[in-house]
């Protein structure tokens, strides 16, 4: 399946995926309307991890076989198609926060904002390809199928 | 002292309905102009820190931003500009050289935007790049007195050897732009767009990094005062190699890479300890006129086994025309002349600003000499100094270069936004910087997409320029000056050109 992959090498740390992350999961779409007028702001599902000059966005890798949701209790962590991306329901999740604890990546997030729940990447459903690569200003994340 | 005089040279405002305090512009700000105010949720600005490169306004993702000139403004004075009144203030205050990048900013004539070209119209036909072919190949390096061919059974077999020629698709080349003073994803983009498109690269006097001997073949590796990174694969690696004598934004000065740049990659690709000052001298120690010139270039020439070239750069100076007469007798096989707008990663501004002479009156007056001598197929001319578009080339040719080299107008194209504080390090572009965070700003892969597109654009207009003329080889254009004409010129300027006024 299409992964989101990062190149840490051209990564500027801007953090701009984050910034349009917020923004394509937002109710207005709109990038003021998100930030300035929206709360509770929904949270960025990518992330820029950072360590001195070296940075790369992480978001959820999407796994083969997912810890994540073989620790989801309720179904809320969930894949529609055997190879589709890994989903979270918003409904579902209880909040228990196992697939954080089970994550080996880091890539899972509380969000406390509204109803306890856990949030994370969905590759942006519905579009062309996700905010984060489409926003990229140095091309430093693509998306793409490397047969993994 | 605690307290300046200086006003901000530009005031950055902030659109507070616009802004989203996402702090793209903290994170991309390295003069950190820009502020996050964490207990108040505002981003605030510092615009005494300013240089004016306009990352911030680019990266904005709401264009909250306008950065634009201070106009609080000095009471006006002709000879008290405020430019001036600031240039004293700073020495007061530092009691040092100024220093500046890019190349000189001052309102001297630019002789491009005074010469027109030619079209055909009914008496001759124009040609139609699109339909019909149209030749721009150039061929640099010394040219044979006569050629003696064979014909035998209706063919032809050249018995003449030709001197060693750097072939380029078009008669634009990469100018000099070392290692150290730009950055390795800067250097890594120009090589590859080079190779990739079919013209050169010039290394500058930054020796060659270990990761682009790969471009070799479409490499001119330069030997300056200082030596640095000079050494027998080093030369063997390039395709030409070029003597740098001086350059058109400090001439009669050398160079100097402050240490903070040479970074360990940059100290083992020059051959100097890491952090240490690279000084170029001003002269090149053995070189003191030229016979020893001769030395140099015969020793470069045998160490590389008459295979490749040999070039010899100089700052267009007053006396250029006799200085390029003795360089060709002292076998240089190609001239590189980089006139007074020529560009530079640091320089005192006084020098940059008041030496040197237009690169226009430079090409015209030492390809005329080259000409009365009857030398002038002995060595090829790449003028260089502020070129800017596709006619500038076109212009030079005409007025009898071989080809044009490009520096600034390449750092453009990949981003630079001319602010003219490359001496700094602390590029936020990514082009002028050794900065590990800084440096990474620059993807090689776009910056080369784009430099390419540049070389693209600018072929395709030189063939519609050429076509318009009724010309269908860049040969038949190299200084012809007839397709030339001067607007708003003195007598003497048109002279020195050897061109026509318009309407004659």
């Amino acid at each position: 399946m299409k992964r989101v992959y990062a190149k840490e090498e051209v990564c500027a740390g801007c953090r701009l995926c984050e910034i349009w992350c917020v923004v394509a999961h937002s109710k207005s779409k709109n990038i003021i309307k998100a930030f300035n007028e929206e709360f509770p702001r929904p949270l960025p599902r990518v992330k820029v991890e950072e360590f001195g000059p070296f940075s790369f966005a992480l978001q959820c890798r999407h796994c083969k076989e997912p810890p994540c949701i073989e620790a989801c209790m309720t179904g809320a962590m969930h894949r529609e198609t055997p190879d589709g991306p890994v989903l979270h329901d918003p409904d579902k999740c209880v909040g228990c926060w196992m697939c954080i604890m089970v994550c080996p990546y880091g890539a899972i997030a509380r969000d406390e904002t509204e109803k306890k729940i856990a949030s994370k990447c969905d590759l942006c459903q519905g579009e062309e390809e996700p905010a984060c690569v489409a926003h990229c200003p140095n091309e430093a994340l693509v998306f793409e199928d490397r047969g993994e | 002292m605690r307290f300046s005089y200086i006003e901000p040279e530009f005031l950055i405002e902030r659109d507070l309905e616009r802004c989203i305090r996402c702090q793209v512009c903290v994170r991309q700000c390295a003069f950190e102009a820009h502020i996050y105010d964490e207990a108040s949720d505002v981003v605030t600005a510092d615009s005494n820190k300013c240089v004016g490169c306009l990352r911030c306004v680019t990266m904005c993702p709401t264009d909250a931003l306008i950065v634009r000139p201070n106009p609080t403004s000095f009471k006006e004075n002709a000879n008290w500009t405020g430019r001036i009144i600031k240039n004293i203030y700073k020495q007061a205050e530092t009691g040092g050289v100024l220093l500046t990048g890019m190349g000189n900013d001052r309102p001297y004539p630019i002789y491009w935007d005074h010469m027109v070209l030619n079209a055909s119209q009914v008496t001759n036909p124009s040609i139609d790049p699109l339909r019909e072919p149209m030749e721009l190949k150039t061929y640099l390096g010394r040219k044979p007195e006569r050629l003696d061919v064979t014909l035998k059974d209706g063919k032809v077999s050249l018995n003449t050897k030709l001197a060693p020629q750097l072939e380029l698709r078009m008669p634009v080349l990469f100018s000099a732009l070392s290692y150290g003073a730009i950055s390795f994803n800067a250097s890594k983009a120009l090589a590859s767009a080079a190779y990739e498109f079919g013209t050169y690269y010039n290394t500058g006097e930054g020796g060659l990094h270990r990761d682009l001997y790969q471009y070799g073949e479409r490499t001119i590796v330069q030997c300056a005062s200082g030596r640095f990174g000079v050494h027998k694969d080093y030369l063997q690696a390039g395709a030409a190699i070029e003597i740098k004598i001086g350059q058109g934004a400090k001439p009669g000065i050398g160079g100097h890479l402050p240490g903070e740049k040479v970074s360990s990659e940059v100290s083992k690709t020059r051959m100097i300890p890491e952090g240490s000052d690279a000084l170029s001298p001003a002269p090149h120690h053995d070189i003191y006129s030229i016979e020893d010139l001769r030395q140099l270039i015969y020793a470069l020439k045998e160490a590389t086994r008459y295979e490749k070239p040999v070039s010899v750069k100089i700052a267009a100076v007053h006396n250029s025309a006799a200085i390029a007469s003795g360089m060709v007798r002292a076998g240089a096989d190609i001239i590189a002349l980089d006139g007074i707008r020529g560009g530079t990663g640091a320089a005192p501004t006084t020098i940059r600003d008041n030496v040197g002479i237009p690169i226009e009156l430079a090409i015209a007056s030492v390809d005329q000499r080259l000409r009365e001598e009857g030398i002038r197929h002995q060595a090829s001319i790449i003028a260089a100094g502020g070129f800017r578009s596709s006619s500038d080339v076109v212009k030079a040719i005409a007025l009898g270069a071989d080809a044009v080299y490009i520096g600034t107008s390449a750092l453009v194209a990949m981003g630079c936004h001319l602010c003219q504080i490359c001496y700094t390090g602390k590029c936020n572009w990514g082009i002028a910087t050794q900065d590990p965070y800084l440096e990474k700003r620059l993807n090689p892969d776009i910056a080369k997409e784009r430099l390419m597109n540049l070389l693209r654009a600018w072929e395709h207009e030189i063939k519609e320029m050429l076509g318009g003329m009724g010309i269908n080889a860049i040969e038949s254009l190299r200084g012809n000056r007839l397709h030339l004409r001067g607007v708003g010129l003195t007598d003497s300027e048109l002279e020195i050109l050897g061109i026509l006024p318009a309407g004659r």
